[in-house]
């Protein structure tokens, strides 16, 4: 079984958004981004890894289910794209249809 | 390419502009008995699979670029490329 930590980096996935991170001193490429404490969840919102920070891209806010982009595509959601993130909150999520 | 049950459609109004117009589930990995096996994630849909249906998702950036052909900015990383018809073991 692949490991969550290595799952969560591999893919796309769900998270709620628990708080926001003021960083002052980021590294190049990072000014100006909005981020993001996220708890990686499940389809039934229940918790399945650590917490994490991303990059905002669609305005969300704390509560919110989200999904979200790990990896290098993490990336490619930001503009300018070559930046240091390794997950980014591509979506607010309105409902989920699962059993 | 994992091997994962389609659990159900997810809506996001608010989204990335490259996500738009694309079908996203909540897909569940499997073993080869169809069995739970690991944690759910979230991938866009590319062969107009079901709820239910047994699949292939791709999860490699560079794979995904070629299939849906938007140029290298694509922010999406898990695609569901195939449907499985059975598994021999």
């Amino acid at each position: 079984m692949v490991p969550d930590a290595v799952l969560r980096c591999a893919a796309m996935y769900l998270g709620i958004v628990k708080g926001t991170v003021v960083a002052e001193r980021k590294a190049a490429g990072l000014e100006g981004k909005k981020l993001l404490l996220v708890q990686p969840v499940d389809e039934h919102r229940k918790p399945t890894g650590d917490l994490q920070a991303a990059v905002d891209t669609v305005q969300a806010g704390v509560g919110d289910l989200v999904y979200l982009v790990g990896s290098r595509e993490a990336a490619l959601a930001c503009d300018p794209w070559f930046v240091p993130v390794d997950a980014a909150i591509v979506g607010i999520v309105d409902g989920i249809d699962a059993p | 390419m994992k091997h994962c049950r389609v659990v159900g459609p997810l809506w996001a109004a608010a989204k990335h502009p490259a996500y738009a117009g694309r079908p996203l589930f909540v897909v569940q990995p499997i073993d080869e008995r169809g069995a739970d096996a690991g944690t759910s994630f979230v991938a866009i849909d590319h062969v107009q699979a079901g709820v239910g249906d047994r699949v292939l998702v791709l999860t490699e950036g560079n794979g995904v670029r070629q299939i849906l052909k938007m140029g290298d900015i694509v922010p999406i990383r898990s695609v569901i490329v195939g449907i499985v018809d059975h598994v021999e073991t």
